[in-house]
């Protein structure tokens, strides 16, 4: 890999006034999130990070440090900084799914944040939902049931079919179908991926 | 040795639903695709693209963008070393577009790449290549054949040469004007884009000036690396191109487009790998797309329903060079006994890259057409959709007067009618409803040629027990690793987990590349022949071995089965591979061999005019089989007529292919194939303004695939089918058949709900309802 992985020195405070610290200047502006109080906002405001700093994030449970740009997107965080390339990008737009990883529990497309902003979080990638060499029932169900073929959409499909198990919408096929309809797939494993789904929701947790 | 016969030996593994052997990486994310390919120093490669459609480059200032950090290099014409060839200038330039970008300042069409930025992030490459100022002299582009502008010509050769603008058989318009019933239709395809949801990808890595590395995402090494040799001056063995995992092409990534060489000559330059991916954007505009067309076809038959004539024209927009177009024609000469035909082709310039086979080209859309209008003409004469087309059942192929080598498409018909429950169908159009929305079934034929192809394979058998099998295939996800595993293992007799197959490197035997299914088997037969040269080895070993139960036997009498050599006259005399070699003390055992798919296969193995052995007088036929898979599709849709909507709600395919490999990764790739055709028939549509002749909805938000609640569940079977005549196993390529066929079934089942027969794809809610309007 090109870019600078030179491990850092830890921060093990992960918590969102440590990100707007790291994000601040317009663009800890614009990613702040409604609720956090006037104070902060204003506290973003007169920080700033520009260039290259240390961004630490924790992946599979092992905080690991880049030296990045604020403006790398988790997804280019994980592939080009990381070397986990589990995580698929398809359309860099939010369009198809291939991206999705967990971050803290819930499915997001990591195209469309950055990793600045999830420093603190657990984010879960697809390198990470297997237990040594024994499968994640979602992709055992998937290799069992031939949810995919060129295979290019299926960690993000996987990542999102676990978290859609997980907030119970998995109760029916049509329901399966309604809710993993952000994760596209272009060989049509779509019949095959619902069997999946629906035969591991009932060997998770 | 009994040798270059169709077997029906017994398989173990061939044909079982084994689960992909490439699965656990897929799942795991630990499969590496072209751009993950983790190369020390790799630097990255962003195109900038035009924003016009013609016109030339007047200035392109980089002041701004040079000072983004990181920046190796940008460029653009004026500094791109220049290759030691272009497309134009190689004999023989058979790679589709024939024009290659950054050469001049001239603009062809919108998203042309016009430079291309080198930067140590892919996002200083990226910023930088947005702070790039071109300035055009732009000129009016011609968007398409529609556009006032356009003059359509005749082509005289299509397809780069290889088929005739213009084919007739019988005297098709004296007896379209004679016929009892004369049909007449024009039907419109938009333009549609592969999408594989893996973008094209590039990286490219020298050492030294005369040895190169391409990671491409390319369903062909073979080709991209004879293209590269072609455009570099290289020979061809100082290029190497490797492709171990790539995520879907559907025929886009099976030509060589600018992007590849354009990072290559970058590379070079900057004396780094430089890895380029295509933004999905760029994927609109990089890797070719199918045509914008329109076909009218006059059809005429009896008062029974019988084909008399097929007169066939086809209109469609090509790039200012290439005078490609997909072979409508073929499906309309071959799926029906009707003895007068022509078909002839016009094409229009338009500022557009060139266009390229797209999953079943020429089969989807002229299936369309040939398939929608023979439901008219069934309704018509209150004829049962499916009854007319057994009426019209071809018991040879009238294109060429051949006998087939095999068809099942009446098991095809009755298998899928009878899971449908096509009997229960209400024939009069309009009269069924569930609640709020009209409900309509509706069917149509599906067939795909087997192209003829050749390819290397080497098998490698160690003495402990496991193999090694190399082929330089693809697997574009259609299961390649797998299927070839499979055939191995029972080749050599050994358990697939024994069985280690290679694929995607130039390094490896050649191959024919995953396109016009031709990959599973011609690479299928060339395992068997090199297997074949293993036994042949083993054989002789065996018979000079005195602890053998075969020694001193004549070769000749000895036949290899699952690994296993025994005296054909003495079945129980023999023992297997492994043992004879493993007393030899030789660790391993090779084998080459080539596997011929198709006609090559048949003049090899049958001579060239071939005895018929389904005719009772083993007469000898002219130019051997006509050789074509064939299946049916039975599908039901809903359609609200108050918001024009269309919903696929049942869907049955039925298909004869010969041998089927796996079961299950057979079976998921003929329901992609059909969900792919459904996504052409109810929304895939790129729109290309008329003015600036760029795509408006060049994203996947914009051009709306297939969704997974767009799908119901899917259900696909296979009739059994042996055709001795194709290939070593019997095998039929499956990547086209499901598609074909697919939109005059949604079509038909759209007009058995309605009433209205919709002939311009895709079948839009705003078509379905403008169509409802109008009186039935």
């Amino acid at each position: 890999m090109s870019a600078p992985t030179t491990p850092a020195p830890l921060n093990p405070d992960g918590s969102r006034r440590t990100f707007m610290k790291q994000a601040g200047g317009f663009l800890g502006l614009a990613l702040a999130p409604p609720f956090i109080s006037q104070a902060e906002r204003l506290t973003a405001l007169s920080k700033k990070v520009e260039g290259v700093s240390t961004i630490s994030l924790k992946v599979n449970g092992a905080v690991r440090a880049i030296r990045a740009e604020p403006r790398v997107t988790l997804l280019d965080a994980l592939r080009e900084y990381l070397d986990l390339t589990g995580s698929k990008k398809g359309c860099d737009h939010g369009q198809c799914g291939a991206c999705t990883v967990l971050v803290d529990g819930k499915r997001v497309n990591s195209c469309l944040t950055l990793a600045v902003m999830t420093q603190g979080k657990e984010i879960t990638t697809i390198e990470g939902l297997a237990k040594g060499e024994e499968l994640h029932p979602m992709q055992a169900a998937f290799l069992k049931h031939d949810g995919f073929q060129c295979g290019y959409c299926t960690p993000g499909q996987i990542m999102s079919a676990v978290a859609c198990v997980q907030e119970g919408h998995a109760g029916s096929a049509d329901e399966v179908r309604e809710w993993m309809s952000g994760n596209l797939c272009r060989c049509s494993a779509y019949p095959n991926i619902t069997a999946a789904i629906l035969e591991a929701k009932t060997q998770m947790g | 040795m009994e040798t270059n016969q169709t077997k029906n030996a017994p398989t173990n593994v061939v044909g079982k639903p084994m689960d992909r052997v490439d699965g656990p990486a897929k799942v795991t994310g630990a499969a590496r695709y072209s751009a993950e390919i983790s190369v020390p120093g790799t630097v990255y490669g962003v195109l900038k693209t035009s924003t016009i459609a013609k016109g030339r480059i007047t200035s392109i200032d980089t002041t701004r963008a040079a000072k983004e950090p990181g920046i190796l290099n940008i460029f653009t014409h004026q500094n791109l070393p220049k290759p030691a060839k272009t497309p134009k200038q190689v004999e023989k330039w058979r790679a589709a577009q024939s024009y290659l970008p950054m050469q001049d300042d001239q603009v062809q069409y919108a998203g042309q790449p016009v430079a291309l930025v080198v930067a140590a992030t892919l996002e200083a490459a990226t910023q930088a290549a947005a702070l790039i100022q071109v300035t055009y002299q732009a000129e009016a582009p011609i968007d398409s054949f529609h556009d006032p502008k356009a003059e359509l010509f005749d082509p005289q050769k299509i397809q780069q040469g290889k088929k005739d603008s213009h084919v007739v058989r019988g005297n098709p318009q004296q007896a379209y004007d004679g016929a009892a019933i004369k049909h007449e239709a024009t039907y419109v395809h938009a333009i549609n884009h592969h999408s594989p949801m893996e973008p094209a990808a590039t990286l490219a890595v020298w050492e030294g000036a005369d040895k190169l590395t391409v990671y491409e995402s390319s369903q062909n090494v073979t080709m991209h690396q004879g293209a590269l040799a072609d455009l570099l001056g290289m020979p061809r063995e100082q290029i190497r191109v490797v492709t171990k995992y790539i995520g879907g092409g559907f025929g886009c990534k099976g030509s060589f487009w600018p992007h590849t060489i354009l990072t290559v000559l970058a590379a070079k330059a900057v004396n780094r790998p430089v890895k380029l991916v295509l933004t999905r954007q760029q994927m609109f505009t990089g890797v070719g797309h199918r045509e914008d067309q329109e076909q009218t076809l006059k059809m005429g038959a009896t008062a029974d329903g019988k084909l008399v004539s097929l007169v066939h024209t086809k209109r469609a927009t090509t790039s200012p060079w290439d005078n490609y177009t997909e072979s409508n024609g073929k499906i309309l000469d071959m799926l029906y006994a009707c003895p007068n035909y022509s078909t002839t082709y016009e094409l229009a310039r338009a500022n557009v890259m060139t266009s390229v086979w797209m999953r079943a080209p020429g089969e989807a859309p002229g299936s369309f057409a040939l398939e929608s209008s023979l439901d008219d003409v069934a309704n018509q004469l209150g004829i049962d959709p499916l009854e007319i087309r057994l009426r019209n059942y071809a018991d040879h192929d009238y294109s060429n007067n051949k006998p087939w080598s095999s068809k099942s498409l009446k098991q095809c018909y009755t298998r899928g009618a009878e899971l449908f429950g096509w009997d229960k169908r209400n024939a009069k159009p309009g009269q069924n409803r569930k609640g709020r929305v009209l409900v309509g079934h509706g069917m149509a034929t599906a067939s795909y040629p087997v192209h003829s192809s050749q390819g290397t394979a080497r098998v490698r058998l160690f003495a402990d027990g496991h193999a090694v099998v190399e082929a330089g295939a693809t697997d574009l996800g259609t299961g390649t690793y797998t299927v070839m595993t499979q055939v191995s293992a029972d080749a050599l007799g050994l358990p697939p987990e024994k069985i280690r197959f290679e694929l995607g490197d130039t390094r490896l035997p050649t191959a024919p590349g995953s396109g016009g299914s031709v990959a599973a088997g011609t690479v299928a037969s060339s395992i068997m022949a090199a297997a074949e040269d293993v036994w042949d080895k083993v054989v002789k070993m065996a018979v000079a071995d005195k602890k053998s139960p075969l020694y001193k036997a004549k070769p000749a009498d000895v036949k290899v089965e699952l690994g296993r050599m025994f005296l054909i006259k003495d079945p129980k005399k023999g023992e297997t591979l492994l043992a004879t070699l493993g007393r030899s003390g030789q660790p391993d055992i090779e084998g080459s061999g080539t596997g011929k798919y198709g006609a090559g296969y048949e003049e090899k193995n049958f001579g060239q005019n071939g005895a018929d052995e389904n005719n009772d007088k083993k007469e000898k036929v002219s130019g051997g089989h006509s050789m074509h898979s064939f299946g049916a599709h039975f599908c039901e849709v809903e359609v609200d007529p108050d918001l024009g909507t269309v919903r696929i709600t049942r869907w049955v395919g039925v298909h004869g292919v010969g041998t089927v490999l796996n079961l299950k990764t057979a079976t998921s790739q003929m329901t992609g194939g059909a969900i792919y055709g459904i996504g052409a028939a109810l929304m895939e549509d790129t729109f290309r303004d008329p003015n600036y002749a760029r795509y408006t909805n060049a994203d996947l938000a914009g051009y709306h695939v297939p969704v997974n609640a767009d799908i119901p569940d899917i259900k696909v079977e296979f009739v059994p089918e042996t055709d001795p005549y194709i290939n070593y196993l019997g095998v039929k390529g499956i990547g086209e058949l499901g598609m074909v066929g697919v939109a005059a079934a949604v079509g038909n089942a759209i007009f058995n709900a309605t009433g209205r027969r919709m002939r311009s794809l895709p079948i839009t809610p705003d078509k379905v309802l403008e169509a409802l309007r109008q009186p039935a």
